[in-house]
C-alpha cells in the first residue's frame, strides 16, 4: 500500500511535479555551497562524514527509507557536495526516527543519526521547513515547555502539536485521549521542577557562551 | 550499590504502569530506589533538534544531581525510559570525547554551583535487574511461573542502540533470558529491535503506524501470546493504535503489549494493581488467569 | 682509545655535499666546510655538488692516499641510504671502512628547517660532533658466517608448495613442514579457479605430486614447528611430528580401513568439507591427498578415547599399516633461510549476525559453496540445500567482514573475483536467479575485467548496495519462506527488497588466528591487522626484518593464487642469494662482553630480545653471539658493571658526540644549543 498523497502534497517543498513534464536538471558548481559541508563535519563526531563510501548500508536498515525522497546515503552524499538547499528542504531529516540503527551498521562508524540531528537544528536555525509541519513544530514546542517548566507534560504538549499543525487531529484522537485519561495514563496537570530558576540560568549561560561554535 | 531513579517525563503521564511496575518489583526484590530530587527533563528527541549544547546542558544538570545526591561511591542513575537512557549515556560520551563541549556544559553548569565530573553511572533497570541482581535470584523468586507463555520480547531501539554495553546493538538476548528465567518462552523473531515509528504516530502517522503494524503482524505470526518491551513510547505505539492499523489495514491485529517489569511482576505473585495492569488497554490474558487461579498458565 | 696509522695523529677528511639543491638551498654548505676546516685534525675540508657519485666517491680514496687521512667524514643524506657507498669508497681508499662517520644534513637539517641561518649553525653543530666522534672509531670486521644451504618453507599451500619446487629444483635441500594431513592448503578446497576457471585441483594436484617425488623435497605434513634458534645462515628448527597411527611406507591408500571402521557413517566435522559433511575418525581429507596416506584422529577415534575398539581398520588392512602405538616424533634440523607461507583463514560470518550465518540453514560462506559446488564434494556437485531444496534465486552478498570498522578494517581482495566466479557456477548448476550485492567492483588481474564482462553477460544481476540484513520476515506473500534481502539499490536510487532461497556470504580474508604464535616463533614481526610484517610494502615485499626468514602468500596479506606463486618464487630467489653467496656478512655494529669486568650477575642474560647472550657455566660469565645480537643496545645499558661495550658505539665515541654538539658556537650568544631552529 502506497503512502497517501495528502501528507506529501501537505508539507513538502522542492523540485517534485505531480504531472508529468519535461524537466532540466543539472547542478553548477556556483549553485554548490561547499561551507555546508564542512560546516556540517565540524560538529561533534561529523568529521567522519566525509569518510562515507557510499555503499547504502545505511539506507539499507533505515525502517523509514522507503519514505523517505532521499535516502540517508544520499543525504550525506549531498551534504559533502554542498547540495544545501536539497537536504534542508528534505522530508529525509524529519522522517528519521533515531533508531541509531544506521549509525550501529555503518562499516565506517559515521554517526548518521546525529548529522541528521545537525540538519535539523540548520534546519530550525533557517527556518528551512513547511509552517504546519509537525516535527519541527512538536520541537520547538517541547522546548518552550521544559525551559518554562523543567519538564514536559503529554497532554499539553500535544495540545499545542494540534492547534498549531491540524486543529481537527484533536478531534480524531480525542477517543485515544479519553481512553488514556481515564486508565491514568494521560496527566493534566502541568509537570513542574521546584528550582525553575536554577535550570533557566544554566540553559541562558549556554545561549550566551555560544560564539562561533557550532550549536 | 547505590541506586537513583530518574523517572523522567514520560512514566508521569502514559508510562505510568512501568514507574509503577519498576517501583513494585524493585521492592520487591528489596533493592532500594531513591528518586533523584528535583530531576528536570532529559530533552529526548526533541531538544537535539534545537540545540546541541542546551541539550547537554539539560541532561548534565541530572547527572550531577545524581553525583551529589549519591555521595561519595560510584552512583548507579537507573532510568527505565529509553530516551532518558539514550540521552543520558550519549551525553556522558559526549562530554567525555570531547573537552570542549565540556566546557561549555560545565561553565553554564558553574553558574549555579555545580559541576559535571562524570561519576554517574547510567543504568537500564533489565541491565540491572539481569546484571547485578542475577537472573538466578530472580528464578528462585518466582512464585507463579509463566509455563506456556510465548512471549515476544520487544527491546526497540535506544535501549540497546548505540552506547548500551550490557547486550547487543542487533541482536540482544536480556529480556528473553529474563523471561526464560519467569517460565515463560521467548520467542524467535528478526524484529526485535526494529523501530516502532517512535514519535512519528504522534507527527507523521501513515509512517509510524506501519512501523508499529509490522513488529505486531510477525509477533501474532509468531504465535506470541504477549509483547513486552522496555520503553514507554514503544508501549503506547503498540497497543494504543490496533484498533485504527485494523481498521485501515484490514488486519486482524489482538495483542497484548506490557512492561517486562509488569511480566515479571506477575510472575513474582505482586499485586495486579500495583504493577499498573489495569491501565493496559488489552489486558494480558493467559498470565492474568495463572495469577486468579493461583495455577501456572496453561495454553 | 683512538687507533691511528699515521704516527699517532688523526688526519680527518671532511664532506659536505650540495646535493644538488637539496642541501645547498638551506644550507650554506661552503660556510660549514669553511668551518670544519678550522677544527683540530681536519686536514682536507671540501664541499662538493653530489657526493655519492664516481667522482665523489673518487674524491674520497684520492684524498686519502694524497693526504695520508686516516678517518672521513661526509655529511650529506641519510645513512639508510649512502652509508654503504661511502664506507665502500673509504675502504677502497685503503682505509677500514669504519674510520668513516656519516652526519646527515639533509633529512635532519634542510628537509626540516626553513631558516638559512639556523640550520647552517645546526649543520656546524652536527659536523663537529661528527668529527670529534669519528676521532675514537677503531678498525673492525665484519663478521662472515656460511649459510647452510638447505632450507625450509613452513606451509604447504600453493605458495608453499611453489617455493619448495623453486628452490628444489636450483638443486637445494628442502623441508616442506605442514600442519594438516595433506598439503593443498586452501586452493585445493576450491572448484574451479578465476578468471579461466580451470579445475583447481586439476592445476595444483600435478605440483603436490612433483613435491612428493621430487628427490630434493622432504616432506612432513601433519608436523608442525615448535623451536627455532640459530641465527640468518644457521637455524635450528625443531618440528613436532603428529602421529598418524599409521605406517607411513606400508600404507597405500586403499581406504580400506575407512570402509570398515565401526562407524558405518561419519559423524564428525569433515574440516575439508567446512563441515558440509561428516568424516569418520579415520579418514583421508580429500581423494587426492598427498601424501596419499590415511590418518586417524586421536580425537574422535573410539579407541584412543575408551581403549575398547574392535578395530576393524586393522583387521581390514592387508598390509598391517596401522600401528596404535605410535606416538609423537621430534625431529631437529639446520637449516640456513625458512619460506613462512602459512596462508590465511576465512572470516567468521557468526560475528556478523545480521547475516544469519548459523541462524538461517539456507546461509552460507563462499568457501562452502567452493564444496558445494566441487563435484568431489558433499553433494557430488548439485546445488542441494541444508532443507533440502534446491535455490531458484541466489543471493551473494560482497564484503562480509571486509571494508568495515566494525570487523575488518581492509578490502580483502579476492572476494570481488571470487564472487563473480561463484555467481556462475551456481548460474551453471542451478539457473537460477543469481544477485551479487557490492559495494564496488575490484577486478585488478590480468582478463579480471574482462570476467566481469562475461558475468554481466550471463544475466547476472548486480545490484550495487551493501546488504544491511538477511531476513525471514516476510513483508509480502511472495516472501513467504524466503530470506530477504533489504538492499538500497544505490545506482537506481531506490530501496528494494529481495527474496531468495538461499544466501552466500563473501567472507573476508584475514590472519590465522595463531599468527601471532607463529610469528614469536621466528622472530618476526605482524602488522596492525595481523599479517606478518614485510621489509618495505613496495620495495621488499618477501622479506622481513628478521634476516634470513621470508614470507610469502596470503600470509602477507590477502592475494589471488597468481600473487601468491608470484612472491613465493620471489621468496625463494631472496632465499637463493643467501644460500647461493655462501657466506653472509654481518654488520659489526654488535655488542661484546669485556669478560675481566663481567660480574656474572645474569642481569644481560634475560634483556636481551633477540635470545643472543648466554652464560659461560664454566668462566661464569655472559657471552654474546655476534650473529645473534642486532646490536639493539639494551644489555649495554642495563649492565650495571659497565662490562658490555657496543662496537660503533662505545661511550668514548658518545660522548664526544654529545659535547661536539653542546659546544656550539650560538650557545654563548643565544644561551641554547642550535640543536632546534626553525
Amino acid at each position: 500500500m502506497i503512502l497517501p498523497t495528502p501528507i506529501l502534497n501537505e508539507t513538502t517543498r522542492g523540485f517534485r511535479s505531480e504531472k508529468k513534464k519535461v524537466v532540466r536538471r543539472i547542478k553548477y558548481e556556483a549553485e554548490l555551497d561547499h561551507d555546508f559541508g564542512e560546516h556540517i563535519a565540524a560538529h561533534a563526531y561529523g568529521e567522519r562524514l566525509m569518510s562515507c563510501i557510499q555503499c547504502g548500508t545505511c539506507s539499507a536498515t533505515c525502517p523509514l527509507s522507503h519514505y523517505m525522497d532521499y535516502t540517508p546515503r544520499k543525504i550525506i552524499a549531498m551534504t559533502r557536495e554542498g547540495f544545501k538547499e536539497e537536504v534542508l528542504n528534505s522530508l529525509t531529516i524529519w522522517l528519521c526516527a533515531s533508531c541509531y540503527s544506521c549509525l550501529v551498521q555503518c562499516p565506517r562508524q559515521i554517526h548518521i543519526t546525529d548529522v541528521m540531528y545537525a540538519l535539523k537544528r540548520e534546519a530550525i536555525a533557517q527556518g528551512h521547513y513547511p509552517r504546519r509541519l509537525p516535527i519541527p513544530v512538536l520541537a520547538k514546542a517541547f522546548v518552550n515547555q521544559v525551559r518554562r517548566n523543567g519538564r514536559n507534560t503529554e497532554s499539553w504538549l500535544l495540545v499545542t502539536l494540534y492547534l498549531r499543525t491540524n486543529p481537527f487531529k484533536m478531534l480524531k484522537e480525542a477517543v485515544l485521549g479519553l481512553r488514556l485519561f481515564l486508565a491514568g495514563r494521560m496527566s493534566l496537570k502541568p509537570d513542574k521542577i521546584k528550582r525553575r530558576k536554577e535550570l533557566t540560568t544554566i540553559l541562558n549561560a549556554v545561549e550566551a557562551g555560544k560564539g562561533a561554535s557550532i550549536s | 550499590m547505590n541506586y537513583i531513579y530518574y523517572p523522567g517525563c514520560s512514566l508521569h503521564s502514559t508510562g505510568k504502569a512501568y514507574a509503577e511496575s519498576v517501583q513494585t518489583v524493585f521492592r520487591a526484590l528489596d533493592i532500594s530506589l531513591e528518586e533523584l530530587e528535583d530531576w528536570n527533563c532529559c530533552g529526548a528527541t526533541s531538544y537535539f533538534s534545537m540545540d546541541e549544547t542546551e541539550a547537554f546542558a539539560l541532561a548534565a544538570r541530572n547527572l550531577e544531581l545524581a553525583e551529589n545526591q549519591g555521595g561519595n561511591g560510584g552512583v548507579n542513575l537507573i532510568a527505565p525510559c529509553a530516551a532518558c537512557y539514550l540521552v543520558l549515556t550519549k551525553t556522558q560520551h559526549y562530554l567525555t570525547t570531547y573537552p570542549d563541549i565540556k566546557q561549555k556544559v560545565n561553565d553554564a553548569l558553574d553558574k549555579v554551583g555545580l559541576h559535571y565530573e562524570g561519576k554517574t553511572s547510567v543504568r537500564h533497570p533489565l541491565d540491572v535487574l539481569v546484571n547485578d541482581y542475577g537472573l538466578d535470584k530472580i528464578a528462585k523468586r518466582v512464585t507463579r511461573p509463566l509455563k506456556g507463555l510465548k512471549v515476544a520480547c520487544y527491546y526497540g531501539c535506544q535501549v540497546v542502540r548505540p552506547y548500551a554495553t550490557f547486550d547487543d546493538a542487533m541482536y540482544p538476548t536480556s529480556m528473553d533470558r529474563l523471561v526464560k528465567a519467569l517460565g515463560a518462552e521467548p520467542i524467535e523473531w528478526p524484529l526485535k529491535t526494529r523501530c516502532c515509528g517512535g514519535s512519528l504516530t504522534g507527527t507523521i502517522q501513515e509512517a509510524g503506524l506501519r512501523l508499529s503494524r509490522a513488529l505486531l503482524l510477525d509477533a501474532q505470526r509468531r504465535k506470541a501470546d504477549i509483547l513486552v518491551t522496555c520503553c514507554p513510547l514503544c508501549q503506547h505505539n503498540l497497543e494504543c493504535y490496533q484498533g485504527r492499523i485494523n481498521r485501515k489495514m484490514k488486519d486482524h491485529i489482538d495483542l497484548p503489549v506490557a512492561y517486562f517489569t509488569q511480566l515479571m511482576g506477575m510472575a513474582l505473585g505482586l499485586e495486579e494493581k500495583e504493577l499498573g495492569i489495569h491501565r493496559l488497554f488489552i489486558k494480558p490474558r493467559v498470565a492474568v488467569s495463572a495469577q486468579k487461579k493461583g495455577e501456572p498458565a496453561h495454553v | 682509545m683512538s687507533d691511528s696509522s699515521n704516527n699517532g695523529s688523526i688526519r680527518v677528511g671532511f664532506y659536505i655535499c650540495h646535493c644538488g639543491h637539496n642541501i645547498a638551498s638551506t644550507i650554506d654548505v661552503d660556510a660549514v666546510a669553511k668551518y670544519v676546516a678550522t677544527l683540530p685534525g681536519v686536514i682536507v675540508s671540501r664541499d662538493y655538488k653530489y657526493m655519492c657519485s664516481d667522482p665523489g666517491q673518487e674524491m674520497i680514496q684520492t684524498d686519502i692516499k694524497e693526504h695520508t687521512l686516516n678517518r672521513i667524514v661526509v655529511a650529506s643524506c641519510s645513512p639508510l641510504l649512502h652509508e654503504h657507498t661511502f664506507r665502500t669508497a673509504t675502504e677502497k681508499g685503503g682505509l677500514n671502512p669504519y674510520f668513516f662517520q656519516m652526519v646527515n644534513i639533509r633529512e635532519n637539517v634542510s628537509w626540516v628547517h626553513t631558516n638559512r641561518e639556523a640550520a647552517t649553525l645546526k649543520a656546524k653543530d652536527l659536523a663537529r660532533a661528527a668529527v670529534l666522534r669519528v676521532f675514537h672509531h677503531r678498525s673492525l670486521e665484519p663478521k662472515r658466517v656460511p649459510v647452510n644451504p638447505d632450507a625450509m618453507v613452513v606451509g604447504g599451500g600453493i605458495a608453499g608448495i611453489h617455493a619448495a619446487l623453486t628452490l628444489a629444483n636450483a638443486g637445494k635441500k628442502v623441508y616442506l613442514i605442514e600442519r594438516e594431513p595433506t598439503i593443498g592448503g586452501h586452493m585445493a578446497m576450491f572448484d574451479k579457479t578465476f578468471p579461466t576457471l580451470d579445475c583447481a585441483a586439476c592445476i595444483l594436484t600435478p605440483k603436490m605430486s612433483q613435491v612428493k617425488n621430487h628427490p630434493n623435497i622432504t616432506l612432513w605434513t601433519y608436523s608442525e614447528v615448535s623451536k627455532v634458534e640459530g641465527y640468518v645462515g644457521n637455524y635450528n628448527v625443531t618440528v613436532q611430528r603428529k602421529p598418524r597411527y599409521i605406517i607411513e611406507d606400508l600404507c597405500v591408500g586403499c581406504m580400506e580401513c575407512i570402509e570398515k571402521c565401526i562407524y558405518k557413517e561419519g559423524k564428525y566435522f569433515d574440516e575439508f568439507n567446512v563441515g558440509l559433511s561428516k568424516r569418520k575418525p579415520i579418514y583421508i581429507p580429500f581423494p587426492q591427498a598427498t601424501p596419499q596416506l590415511v590418518v586417524i584422529d586421536r580425537e574422535t577415534c573410539i579407541e584412543f578415547k575408551s581403549g575398547k575398539c574392535k578395530k576393524t581398520c586393522v583387521e581390514a588392512c592387508d598390509r598391517d599399516a596401522i600401528d596404535f602405538k605410535q606416538t609423537e616424533r621430534t625431529e631437529e634440523v639446520k637449516v640456513g633461510t625458512i619460506i613462512l607461507a602459512t596462508g590465511f583463514q576465512t572470516f567468521d560470518a557468526k560475528r556478523v549476525p545480521y547475516y544469519g550465518y548459523g541462524k538461517y540453514p539456507n546461509v552460507y560462506t563462499s568457501l562452502e559453496v567452493e564444496r558445494l559446488v566441487n563435484a568431489s564434494g558433499p553433494t557430488g556437485g548439485d546445488v542441494i540445500l541444508r532443507d533440502g531444496r534446491r535455490p531458484t534465486s541466489v543471493a551473494i552478498i560482497h564484503c562480509v567482514g571486509s571494508r568495515d570498522k566494525n570487523t575488518n578494517r581492509w578490502c580483502s581482495r579476492t572476494c570481488c573475483m571470487y564472487s563473480l566466479k561463484l555467481a556462475h557456477l551456481l548460474k551453471e548448476h542451478t539457473d537460477a536467479e543469481v544477485y551479487n550485492f557490492y559495494i564496488d567492483m575490484r577486478t585488478p588481474g590480468k582478463s579480471y575485467e574482462e570476467f566481469y564482462d562475461k558475468l554481466l553477460e550471463e544475466n547476472v544481476h548486480f545490484i550495487r548496495g551493501r546488504v544491511a540484513e538477511v531476513t525471514d520476515w516476510s513483508d509480502r506473500p511472495s516472501e513467504e519462506g524466503k530470506l530477504v534481502i533489504r538492499v538500497e539499490d544505490t545506482m537506481v536510487g531506490v530501496v528494494r527488497r529481495v527474496p531468495v532461497d538461499m544466501v552466500v556470504l563473501a567472507v573476508g580474508m584475514e590472519p590465522k588466528s595463531d599468527a601471532q604464535d607463529v610469528r614469536k616463533l621466528f622472530n618476526i614481526s605482524c602488522s596492525t591487522e595481523g599479517f606478518f610484517l614485510e621489509r618495505h610494502p613496495k620495495l621488499a615485499p618477501v622479506d622481513t626484518f628478521t634476516e634470513g626468514v621470508f614470507i610469502a602468500g596470503a600470509c602477507q596479506g590477502p592475494k589471488d593464487i597468481p600473487d601468491s606463486v608470484a612472491q613465493a618464487g620471489a621468496a625463494a630467489a631472496q632465499a637463493l642469494t643467501l644460500i647461493d653467496s655462501g657466506e653472509i656478512e654481518l654488520e659489526p655494529n654488535t655488542a661484546f662482553v669485556v669478560q675481566e669486568e663481567c660480574s656474572g650477575c645474569r642481569t644481560c642474560l634475560t634483556i636481551c630480545p633477540y635470545s643472543a647472550i648466554s652464560r659461560d657455566e664454566t668462566k661464569q660469565k655472559a657471552y654474546i653471539n655476534e650473529a645473534l645480537c642486532k646490536g639493539c643496545g639494551t644489555c649495554v645499558a642495563a649492565c650495571p658493571s659497565g662490562a658490555i661495550k657496543q662496537n660503533l658505539f662505545e661511550d668514548e665515541m658518545i660522548f664526544s658526540e654529545i659535547r661536539g654538539i653542546l659546544e656550539t658556537e650560538s650557545a654563548d650568544t643565544n644561551g641554547g644549543s642550535s640543536c632546534c631552529p626553525t
